[in-house]
């Protein structure tokens, strides 16, 4: 009895009553240490994930500390540079969404039926070192790749008729351009999820496919595609998240390109001018929850229903 | 007959998936042999030269040295900053995630579904998207360009958290806790001398990949830590505003050039692709998809 007021959901060594007293000090003592032990994380949950968003959530509805309803929100969808940052940040993740999932599945199945174990492992980690380069670094780079004075490809830079720097990242272009920043960045990264993915289907699946008559073509496409899903829409939820937050990349292009990518192509750059030069921050606040709450949106749709969690 | 018809099909297919592979090895690769190669050279031979032609050695000391002296070394405050936030950072998120994520797989507790579920649910919100929040919250705590302004919310690292519960979760069953109870093992007992000898993949897990993606990290320090405080990513581009060939009008006293900027970039990824080289062989085996799978 008494130990069933702990919601602790394990039968306690088959119900000897000899030992009900020892098993709920047990549970007690268990009690005790699960909350020590996640005491310092919950902390950190509360100041770093829970109260920001309840302080933006605050400043995007307040000014000068008033209530203000949806002032702030109308403010910023009625900015002239808001429109034009959600065109820019859609039309990359469109762009950047289908090259990484049709590119990613494709590459990782074709390395997965590479028969020479150490030439899979060696193309694996030659996609995946770009990921080393994240930030500014990686951009950094880019700033000389796509620089046909100096990059290592200007010859496909002329070729696409781009002589200077500025021409090759005109605005209408630039969708583009991130997208492959981001997939030289990210790609290797999920090309071997993909792989480790595969490695778990199980082989007498492959197997009998083949003896059936499949060849690789319908073997991926019917069997290890469809077994693959779950985690598409992982990498798919993640990226589009981490793509609405876009910074970095177009801000230091920016820097680069002397304003031909403007200061506000993105909406994380407009809710940091709203912020540090307009001084804003109830306008930054209002950007940052939109954001805060599309990638929210997205994590919880996938923790309850991707199934990916369940165990959870 | 129809093995015979297969058989240049097969042939073709096989061609055009090595084909495949080795144009996004160059893809992946090419900008990245450039950048090993580009501080070695001056900039008039970057311009001039072909792509992956050879420098000399005496230009990278050149080029070494412009850097190395550019504002009064300021590039290894940039990355003293860097490692000083990271490893503690690094420090803390062990000292926290570990314990954290053996309590939610092994220990019950009021509470402990619903911080699993916040758990998986901040794991999957982008960082990027808490740091303006973030910043205001610092700046209403004054602590903007305090060190803590990085190290901290570098330290709340829920994937870790996540990492370690599914470690834990499946590398250790309740019952052989429980068995050591019943022999008389205080539940610190229990952590100390059955979990955390068993620990050691996952601590490097955790490790690694709190390091390289704190390390990265431009947003968040880029507005907490400004200035002398910024970590090197800021720091990097920082340096760019002083590159004449992309600031013309910004004819400063004190300039860098080009092969100096590939340098400074290449010594600022250098330490996450020093972990990538000794980590390889675990990066490359999916091992996260397996771990979080089932």
């Amino acid at each position: 009895m008494t130990s069933a007021t702990h919601s602790a959901a394990r039968p306690t060594r088959g119900g000897q009553q000899a030992f009900s007293g020892k098993a709920s000090s047990v549970e007690r003592a268990q009690g005790r240490i699960g909350l020590a032990f996640v005491s310092l994380y919950t902390l950190l949950l509360l100041v770093f994930g829970i109260l920001p968003t309840l302080y933006a959530i605050f400043l995007a509805f307040t000014k000068k500390g008033a209530f203000a309803g949806f002032d702030n929100f109308a403010k910023v969808f009625k900015d002239f540079r808001f429109l034009p940052a959600v065109e820019h940040v859609g039309l990359y993740l469109l762009v950047w969404l289908v090259s990484l999932v049709v590119l990613v599945v494709v590459l990782a199945i074709v390395i997965h039926s590479l028969g020479t174990k150490w030439l899979s492992t060696s193309v694996r980690f030659l996609y995946y070192i770009p990921g080393a380069l994240a930030g500014a670094s990686s951009v950094m780079l880019w700033l000389f790749v796509l620089d046909p004075n100096v990059s290592p490809v200007s010859f496909l830079l002329h070729g696409l008729g781009f002589n200077s720097f500025v021409e090759t990242v005109q605005a209408d272009r630039l969708p583009f351009t991130l997208a492959v920043i981001a997939f030289w960045t990210g790609a290797g990264g999920w090309i071997v999820v993909m792989y480790g993915a595969l490695n778990n289907i199980n082989g007498e699946v492959i197997e009998a496919a083949r003896v059936d008559g499949a060849g690789p073509i319908r073997t991926a496409w019917f069997i290890q595609i469809p077994l693959l899903r779950k985690w598409i829409a992982y990498m798919v939820i993640l990226s589009f998240a981490g793509g609405t937050q876009l910074f970095v990349e177009p801000r230091v292009l920016a820097q680069a390109s002397r304003g031909v990518v403007p200061q506000d192509y993105s909406l994380n750059q407009l809710a940091f001018l709203y912020a540090f030069k307009q001084s804003d921050f109830n306008g930054s606040a209002a950007i940052s929850l939109v954001l805060l709450v599309v990638a929210l949106a997205l994590s919880v749709f996938f923790v309850f229903r991707g199934g990916l969690f369940e165990r959870a | 007959m129809q093995m015979v018809g297969a058989s240049p099909a097969a042939w073709l297919g096989k061609a055009f998936a090595i084909l495949l592979l080795i144009i996004f090895v160059l893809f992946f690769i090419t900008p990245i042999a450039w950048l090993l190669l580009a501080p070695a050279k001056t900039e008039r031979q970057l311009l001039l030269d072909g792509p992956f032609a050879l420098g000399s050695f005496s230009t990278l000391a050149d080029n070494w040295q412009s850097l190395v002296t550019f504002q009064g070394g300021l590039i290894w405050t940039w990355i003293g900053n860097s490692a000083f936030y990271c490893l503690s950072a690094l420090a803390i998120t062990l000292i926290v995630s570990i314990p954290a994520g053996y309590a939610l797989a092994l220990t019950e507790f009021p509470g402990r579904r619903l911080l699993l579920m916040a758990t998986l649910i901040v794991m999957l919100v982008p960082g990027t998207a808490l740091v303006l929040p973030i910043f205001l919250e610092l700046s209403a705590m004054k602590l903007i360009g305090n060190p803590l302004s990085a190290i901290l919310p570098f330290s709340f690292f829920p994937f870790g958290v996540y990492m370690t519960y599914i470690y834990f979760s499946t590398a250790i069953s309740r019952d052989l806790l429980d068995a050591a109870r019943i022999d008389g093992a205080s539940e610190v007992q229990v952590f100390a001398r059955i979990a955390m000898p068993l620990a050691t993949p996952v601590i490097a897990l955790v490790a690694f990949f709190n390091f390289t993606g704190n390390w990265n990290n431009y947003f968040l320090p880029y507005v907490t830590l400004p200035g002398r405080k910024s970590p090197i990513q800021v720091g990097l581009a920082e340096l760019l505003s002083n590159v004449p060939s992309f600031n013309p009008t910004s004819a400063g006293s004190t300039t860098i050039s080009l092969s100096a900027l590939a340098l400074a970039t290449l010594i600022a990824v250098a330490p996450v692709m020093i972990v990538f080289i000794f980590a390889q062989r675990f990066l490359v085996t999916g091992m996260t998809a397996g771990g979080t799978k089932e």
